[in-house]
């Protein structure tokens, strides 16, 4: 288990610098539908769980914990955590005023208290901490306001019993990360069935919520070894559930980030489960239409993977063709940084095994007619290291992309993704001046074969029509071939 | 029979191969598409032996193709050679029900369950249910999935023996660990168990049932809601009680508003399928809380379904009920919070006033329809407006009319043009149950003015509601009404709204009949042969070969014809156009 010693989560400002953020087209893009969309006022929403309670709610003021002798003191904090099990409605911002502030001052006191007290966690306190803490934060969660939320545009909605809701998440955190907690007791109250409920709070449309989630769940996947291929495979759930059957999940960006680390610690060799959920889980993500809103986080984890375990570089790249974009661009230029990324670390040895479809690739995002996805890939030979492997492997990734650099250094409307590709033009006619003048001078008759082919085809299949004609009138003639 | 199988020389299975191996997805995916074709030109043969272990043995690509090839597939037994060989293509079907994308597993299963009903009893047992066996213990949850979609098709022809099978392997993917596999399985719960003998409906699958709607994941509670209406369908009346009742209830009160959500949309047929005793005991109170859910969601899914639910109450006790029981739910929603909760009981509240007859239609009914009526929101009122006709046969529409008046006029001038284009919509139908009077004094001037509205959208529909008034008024009524301001508009300094002239020309004249058309329209038309606006030209043109056939030979050639030569000798290219189409069109030339 020592291999999940190193395991960390990065700050989310530190992801988010690291990700190369996709140039918005809607801002370029003047016919944009929702560009001229006004934003959203900021709302606020509460769990789904409150019908009108009649009855104001009344607790009875518990005094401080420090003004309680030493003994006394775990008694009494027991008692706090069982009057903040009282929830309160706050959608209503008029009733029970006093109560609400009465409950977040003792949540304060709560958390200043695990943080500082020693020999205050006995074995009582663990289910009712884990009691208050589920009250609280465990809940359906309401139904998004608008059907077409578009988490880019739309401000999210807010919790509105954050001010409560806030304090118990970091009473939590404090709790899991307090020196005197001890997993082997809570585990018997931090079980299955609590992580797969705050699996299901992640999908929370307030953003604050799910960066306490993020910590919570590192913090638990930290220290509960047993529950760990638990968490892995619920997620996993998750992620197929988002890909293949909701397309909606709030929270793949923190769950994505939580997984960043845990692919860090994976020890070496990379066991049959792991591999197959980069495969056949973190890969089909790449298909998602939100796919902006996590991208920089799968990224990240997909390079993870390919530093552990370089051979996982062929099925990864094949995986990103299989899943290319076939008409949004926007998404097209996150692949293209993406498999940046990957060309990056990647070894010589892996890159002879995909450089053929991969430059067939290239060599069509190069001639797109979008010009900021011809510039993201043109964009690859100013890298040195891509240009090292393309260099050593010329006599193959010419003849690829010859074609369409010929044609596009010609036709292309715009005039820097034109100057550009004069640029790799040039590149590559010092690198392989022979081969480039090959190909210059069979451009022609190579296009023209192509035509002929294509004739060809068209030919064949006139053919078979006409065959299926044939046997169409046979059978109307009551002759059924056999 | 050689004639008929394919011509070897010329086509050789390679090309064929070729076709579908193109690095061009796009030829790969036509390839794929015409696969019958290439079938045929292999013979049955030939396609048995050649191309579908090809097909088993190259089967990753683009999932566009899959999709396509999947679909082929369903329709391919007399290209095997007939339900003998069918058989063949569940190798190929096989692989493509365990692939990931969602579209192209279901599709497999569709061909799969389509082709089941052309094997034979034997080939079932031996070539089809062992596929679904090896599917259902299939490693990754795709094929798991799949398997689920498959069982009830071949459940009715098997064995005895093999039934035990299918239904222990149908429960073990109900208790699946994966939450996709048990959510394929409750979506198919209410279908497989429609195949079962009673005896395992009331053992298997009301345990299964029960085991599904307390699942920790809503998504798999909610599909059990579904399943609920078959099974309660199925079973005799004694036994829902102790069978059904129980984990209905416990949805109806679930934590998750989804589910709530669920029971609300599936409550008619819920209603119908546990009979009138059950219906008055639990529905009636479980309807009562749906429709004060805490989520606007539930209540508004709660709100759509109050007509039928009432219409679908016993006899007996249907006025005691609604009266008692539904009406004081419904009177709270009218001022509900949530919008689209106001605008679902909208659709539907009119409705009531059929059951409930004219006495309490007009004591109860009334001052909510008024109170709709009034509502900010426009759609709300819309929805009353599009369903006055179940109020006209009860009450008559005059009762409303005082406060129908001014939320048409409002209406009628929405700021969103989609609002004004649902409102004249229903103009036609206004006008029929207001009467000609109160539609000139009130209405009249409304539909006029939408002929000038900004947005075309609104100018096109306001010109098709005029025909319609037409039918509905008759002739003379539009010749004192409504033609001679139609025909004002012909001088107006804005082209588009000359132009509107021409449209409501065209629309109206056969409506008008050939008198009103010779003598008041076709002057303007032929007045308008001299606009500056080439646009207003052209659509002279359009207009005159229009409303050509309204008027008579003699007509045509002396006054028609002379302008449309002259328009067919205009500058303008699209001018000329048209005029000659006109000419040609009415044979004038």
């Amino acid at each position: 288990m020592s291999a999940y010693s190193t395991e960390r989560i990065l700050p989310v400002q530190a992801m988010s610098s690291a990700a190369t953020a996709p140039p918005s087209v809607d801002k370029v893009d003047g016919f944009s539908r929702k560009s001229v969309r006004k934003a959203k006022q900021k709302r606020a929403q509460s769990s789904s769980q409150f019908r009108s309670q009649d009855k104001p709610i009344e607790l009875v003021q518990l005094p401080l914990l420090k003004d309680v002798s030493a003994q006394e003191q775990p008694e009494l904090f027991l008692k706090k955590l069982q009057q903040c099990c009282t929830l309160f409605d706050f959608m209503d911002t008029l009733s029970d005023l006093k109560m609400k502030e009465y409950k977040r001052s003792t949540l304060n006191e709560l958390v200043d208290y695990v943080t500082v007290s020693r020999g205050y966690l006995t074995e009582q306190t663990y289910p009712e901490v884990v009691k208050m803490v589920s009250c609280n934060i465990f809940r359906t969660l309401p139904p998004s306001d608008s059907n077409e939320f578009d988490p880019e545009e739309d401000e999210p909605t807010l919790e509105a019993s954050w001010p409560h809701l806030q304090l118990v998440y970091e009473f939590f955190i404090r709790f899991l990360e307090s020196q005197e907690f001890q997993p082997s007791i809570a585990k018997k109250y931090i079980d299955q069935k609590f992580v797969l409920q705050l699996l299901e709070l992640f999908d929370s449309e307030d953003p604050r919520e799910r960066d306490c989630l993020k910590t919570v769940l590192h913090r638990i996947y930290g220290k509960f070894l047993g529950l760990r291929a638990f968490i892995r495979k619920q997620i996993n759930n998750i992620f197929l559930g988002f890909v293949y059957e909701t397309e909606h999940f709030n929270g793949v960006a923190e769950l994505l980030e939580i997984l960043g680390s845990i692919i860090n610690g994976f020890a070496l060799p990379l066991k049959a489960e792991h591999k197959q959920f980069l495969v056949k889980v973190l890969l089909p993500l790449h298909s998602a239409r939100s796919l902006s809103l996590f991208h920089a986080q799968l990224a990240y984890c997909i390079v993870q993977f390919l530093e552990k375990d370089p051979t996982l570089t062929e099925p990864v790249i094949r995986g990103l063709l299989k899943f290319w974009p076939k008409t949004c661009s926007q998404k097209e230029v996150m692949f293209l940084g993406e498999l940046e990324e990957i060309l990056d670390v990647i070894e010589p040895t892996q890159f002879v095994k995909i450089q053929e479809p991969l430059f067939k690739q290239i060599s069509r995002c190069v001639s797109s007619p979008h010009f900021q996805v011809a510039e993201r890939a043109l964009y690859y030979w100013n890298n040195e290291y891509i240009m090292s492997l393309i260099e050593e492997n010329s006599s193959v990734i010419l003849p690829i992309m010859f074609a369409s650099l010929y044609r596009i250094s010609k036709e292309h409307w715009n005039p820097a993704i034109s100057a550009l590709i004069y640029n790799v033009l040039k590149a590559f006619m010092e690198m392989n001046s022979a081969l480039f003048d090959d190909l210059a001078a069979t451009y022609k008759s190579d296009r023209q074969r192509e035509k002929k082919k294509e004739k060809e085809r068209e030919d064949l299949w006139r053919k078979l029509e006409e065959l299926e004609l044939r046997r169409g009138i046979q059978n109307s003639d009551g002759i059924i071939p056999t | 029979m050689a004639g008929a199988d394919g011509d070897d020389s010329l086509y050789p299975i390679a090309v064929l191969i070729d076709e579908l191996r193109n690095e061009d997805v796009q030829l790969r995916l036509n390839s794929i598409k015409k696969l019958s074709t290439i079938a045929l030109a292999l013979g049955v043969e030939r396609t048995r032996t050649e191309l579908l272990p090809f097909l088993t043995d190259t089967i990753y690509d683009e999932d566009e193709v899959l999709l396509a090839l999947a679909e082929q597939l369903g329709n391919f037994t007399m290209l095997v050679g007939g339900p003998e060989y069918v058989h063949c293509l569940l190798p190929p079907l096989e692989s493509l029900a365990t692939v990931e994308e969602t579209v192209v597993r279901d599709k497999a299963v569709e061909s799969l369950r389509k082709i089941s009903h052309e094997h034979s009893p034997v080939d079932l047992e031996v070539h089809f249910e062992p596929l679904v066996k090896r599917l259902a213990s299939g490693d990754w949850f795709t094929s798991r999935t799949s398997a689920c979609g498959l069982f009830s098709v071949c459940y009715p022809r098997v064995s005895s023996t093999v039934k035990a099978e299918i239904r222990q392997h149908f429960r073990n993917l109900c208790s699946d660990d994966t939450p996709m596999v048990r959510r394929a399985a409750a979506s198919k719960l209410g279908e497989f168990a429609k195949v079962l003998e009673l005896e395992y409906v009331k053992s298997d699958i009301i345990s299964l049932f029960t085991a599904l709607a307390s699942d920790e994941q809503d998504s798999v509670r909610l599909l059990a809601v579904e399943a609920c209406v078959s099974i309660a369908t199925l079973l005799p009346q004694e036994d829902l009680e102790t069978l059904v009742m129980p984990t209905l209830r416990q949805a109806a009160e679930d934590k998750s508003w989804r589910v709530r959500y669920m029971v609300a949309d599936k409550f008619s047929e819920l209603q119908k399928a546990v009979g009138p005793e059950i219906t008055k005991n639990d529905l009636v109170p479980a309807f009562q809380n749906l429709l004060k859910d805490c989520e606007a969601e539930v209540r508004a899914a709660a709100a759509n379904k109050v007509k039928e639910f009432c219409e679908n109450l016993p006899e007996d006790s249907r006025e005691t009920i609604i009266m008692t029981h539904i009406l004081p739910c419904v009177k709270e929603l009218v001022s509900d919070t949530n919008q689209h909760v106001k605008s679902a009981l909208a659709s539907v509240i009119m409705g009531l006033s059929t059951i409930l007859g004219k006495d309490n239609t007009i004591e109860h009914l009334l001052p909510l329809f008024l109170a709709q009526l009034k509502d900010e929101c426009p759609e709300v009122r819309l929805n009353i407006i599009s369903n006055l006709d179940c109020v006209n046969e009860v009450i008559g529409i005059r009762q409303l009319s005082q406060s129908l008046l001014p939320a048409i006029v409002e209406l009628a001038e929405d700021a969103k043009w989609r609002v004004r284009l649902a409102i004249i919509e229903y103009m036609p139908l206004l006008a029929g149950q207001l009467g000609v009077e109160f539609f000139d004094e009130k209405l009249n001037s409304l539909c006029m003015a939408w002929l000038v509205d900004h947005v075309y959208a609104i100018r096109e529909a306001a010109t098709c509601n005029l025909t319609k008034l037409v039918e509905k008024f008759g002739a003379e009524w539009a010749q004192n009404t409504i033609v001679p301001k139609v025909l004002g508009m012909a001088n107006d300094p804005n082209y588009l709204h000359r132009m509107t002239t021409l449209f409501c020309i065209n629309a109206l004249s056969e409506a008008c009949g050939q008198e009103i058309t010779t003598k008041h329209m076709l002057p303007v038309v032929l007045k308008m042969s001299n606009d500056q606006v080439a646009n207003v030209r052209f659509n002279v043109a359009k207009s005159l070969q229009k409303i050509g056939p309204v008027l008579d030979s003699n007509c045509l050639q002396t006054e028609v014809k002379p302008v449309l030569e002259k328009l067919a000798a205009d500058q303008d290219i699209d001018v000329k156009y048209f005029a000659q189409e006109a000419i040609s069109v009415l044979a004038l030339a």
